[in-house]
């Protein structure tokens, strides 16, 4: 073991969180809109294949997407309707995926549900089921299907579950307020969670810039037999990636390539865990989310329990509008995906609708590296990105793949430093798409 | 003394390899290879230019595929070789797609790498026509002989004159508009949406809103529909330029 003198202080930027926004805004649920655009590719791997047929009706809870494939996750109707359209939408992402449009009857009939209030009491491999069965993925951004997280080859051993509460990114207060005011379905999902991997350890991760939340959390822990903190974390971004957390929380670090299982860690946000919670206790698939709409152009930011396949513009319109938007984005103002239009809808892994003001947003024209090396003292994942630019300006992608550009969490602090105002993440996606293309053709 | 008795043992070590070692080469690949235009294209899908010679004269590769030198290359080849000579045709590239800013709009501002395959990932790219061109020049910068000028309105587009028919913009193009077509080809079809005639309208005034006209007045059935898009048969001929006067939106044009 390295002595803990020798352990180099997280790396990271302090951006201006803008919480204050909505941070004080209770969760409130979003009426019934009138259409819900439920896309097939919300997590990552393959989209789900629509399994119904235009004109057919639907029950709230219903499976209108089929995993497809290992990594993929199936996709549940998020009220009851009737199918309007089963077509190529475009993804918050860009490009088209397969979508399902549903036209609520206003009745929201659930379908069958079969909760399982015994769970202490049911073997590892049936709640699994039931959490791929509800179409659970990892909620805090990535969108990971969870089942497959839960089902680590036997040659790895984990020995700590960390659960996200650290909404590291600025802006976002879904977590936040989650953890506010659902503590207890928090905990108890990540009982689910620690019991299906026979997990000693729980760690609930929170940055000190919410003590409130540390309390809440605090208070439900506290009558946990085994051994389970809350633990304040230092605010910095991103320390709500799941390999800086680790890094931060265990002092372990996950290899190059590797996974946090490999260092024998896993780490689930806090609305992955209540969604787990509802997948196992009450049977409900995962349907709904709690989403940030923010900005100063917002009316009235709030946070809003939202559908599935809801539109921004529907969620705009409960907040009161939007006036004087230049720029949106989808998630927060680090790693969120800016949208050319209100025309998107919410997916499982939208925190966030975030709206910039004109006066906020700057277009600017990226100059040559002036080898300051900010980038590197920022970058939390240890890599050079200042070097890896210019290699993937030059579209020298084998060099950048040398230079691990792989490892590279795409968190932007990178980005946010540059005085030379360089596109540093879109290089990065670029060289890591290319990276992924060629190790699939290999 | 030992510096200069270590290089005289190198030395005739080398004279003894450069001897039994060495490597015998045809001559004539180099004399091919004097004949070649030297542009290293890549358009005969050899390595190079040395490579192609090497594989002309040791593989009997054709001799008519070199796109930079065209008919005076093969002809000399063909008189240094000793074979009949062949003919080519001579390929030059179009940018199937009309709609340059003027015509067609733009989603939003894009504010990043200068580059058509890195705006074409950033939500689907920044124009509202998903199949048009970007125009941010990724087929300009690949063109080894600078055929192809990106327009003030920003759209690319080929000088035929120039161009060498070596497909590396092809190849290049994210959104795959570029064709190879004979030089003697004179009408095109500038679109390349697979979209339908309303969204068509909606995002580009002079995209194809696929109303079959043109098929019905070109001769030898030249033109024919891909789905809502007319699609030019370049094997065929066509002459008549009532094509281009009867299309609505003006995207049939003569380059």
């Amino acid at each position: 073991m390295v002595p803990r003198l020798f352990h180099a202080r997280p790396r990271g930027v302090h951006p201006d969180d803008r919480k204050a926004l909505s941070a004080a805004m209770p969760v409130e649920t979003l009426p019934l809109p009138s259409i819900l655009r439920v896309s097939m590719a919300q997590h990552l791997g393959a989209p789900a294949t629509p399994v119904v047929k235009k004109g057919e009706a639907v029950r709230r809870g219903q499976r209108i997407g089929a995993a497809s494939g290992f990594i993929s996750a199936h996709v549940h109707a998020p009220t009851s309707g009737t199918v309007k359209a089963v077509q190529d939408a475009p993804t918050l992402s860009g490009p088209p995926a397969p979508a399902v449009d549903i036209e609520p009857d206003g009745e929201d009939a659930w379908t069958d549900l079969q909760p399982c209030p015994a769970w202490r009491n049911t073997p590892a491999a049936a709640l699994v089921e039931r959490i791929a069965e509800a179409g659970v993925v990892g909620m805090g951004g990535a969108g990971f299907p969870t089942h497959v997280k839960l089902q680590p080859p036997p040659e790895k051993h984990i020995d700590t579950l960390i659960i996200n509460g650290a909404e590291c990114e600025p802006y976002l207060t879904a977590d936040y307020r989650l953890m506010l005011e659902d503590p207890q379905r928090i905990w108890t999902g990540a009982c689910i969670i620690a019991h299906v991997l026979g997990v000693e350890r729980v760690r609930i991760a929170i940055e000190d810039n919410k003590p409130d939340a540390i309390a809440a959390m605090a208070g439900v822990v506290r009558e946990f037999k085994g051994d389970a903190a809350v633990v304040s974390l230092e605010t910095l971004y991103p320390q709500g990636a799941e390999k800086q957390q680790i890094r931060a929380l265990l002092g372990r670090e996950v290899p190059s390539g590797g996974l946090p299982m490999d260092v024998g860690a896993l780490v689930e946000n806090v609305a992955t865990a209540c969604a787990v919670h509802d997948a196992v206790l009450t049977g409900q698939p995962l349907i709904e989310r709690i989403v940030t709409v923010t900005g100063t152009p917002v009316q009235r930011p709030k946070n809003v329990r939202a559908r599935i396949g809801t539109c921004f513009n529907d969620l705009a319109g409960f907040c009161g509008g939007l006036k004087g938007a230049a720029k949106l984005i989808a998630g927060g103002p680090m790693m969120g995906l800016a949208q050319p239009s209100l025309d998107g809808a919410v997916t499982k892994t939208a925190s966030g609708v975030l709206a910039l003001a004109s006066e906020e947003c700057t277009a600017f024209e990226s100059l040559p590296c002036i080898g300051c090396g900010r980038c590197i003292a920022a970058c939390p994942a240890g890599l050079v990105p200042a070097e890896l630019s210019l290699y993937l300006e030059a579209e020298d992608y084998e060099a950048a793949a040398a230079c691990h550009v792989m490892d590279c969490i795409e968190c932007g602090c990178c980005a946010y430093v540059c005085p030379a105002r360089r596109p540093m993440v879109q290089h990065m996606r670029r060289g890591k798409a290319w990276a992924a293309a060629r190790s699939r053709s290999r | 003394m030992v510096i200069g008795g270590a290089g005289l043992v190198c030395g005739a070590a080398l004279a003894f390899a450069a001897r039994f070692l060495a490597v015998h080469e045809d001559p004539r690949i180099e004399k091919v290879l004097d004949i070649l235009p030297g542009a290293n294209c890549g358009g005969c899908a050899y390595a190079g230019c040395a490579d192609y010679a090497r594989a002309i004269v040791v593989d009997n590769a054709p001799i008519n595929l070199c796109a930079p030198g065209g008919q005076e290359v093969i002809d000399r080849l063909a008189a240094f070789l000793g074979v009949a000579s062949q003919t080519r045709e001579r390929n030059v590239a179009i940018v199937l797609c009309g709609g340059d800013d003027e015509h067609a709009g733009r989603k939003f501002d894009y504010n990043g790498i200068a580059d058509c395959a890195a705006a074409h990932a950033v939500a689907g790219g920044d124009k509202q026509c998903v199949f048009g061109c970007l125009g941010y020049g990724t087929c300009a910068r690949v063109c080894p002989v600078g055929a192809i000028e990106i327009t003030p309105q920003r759209i690319a587009r080929v000088h035929p004159d120039v161009c060498i028919g070596c497909g590396a913009c092809v190849d290049a193009c994210p959104r795959h508009l570029i064709r190879l077509v004979p030089a003697e080809r004179r009408i095109h079809v500038l679109c390349s949406s697979k979209d339908k005639g309303p969204r068509v309208k909606e995002v580009c005034t002079v995209g194809c809103i696929g109303c079959t006209r043109c098929t019905r007045l070109a001769e030898n059935e030249a033109i024919r529909m891909d789905g809502a898009l007319a699609v030019v048969d370049y094997s065929k001929d066509l002459e008549s330029e009532a094509v281009i006067e009867k299309c609505p939106t003006r995207c049939i044009v003569k380059r």
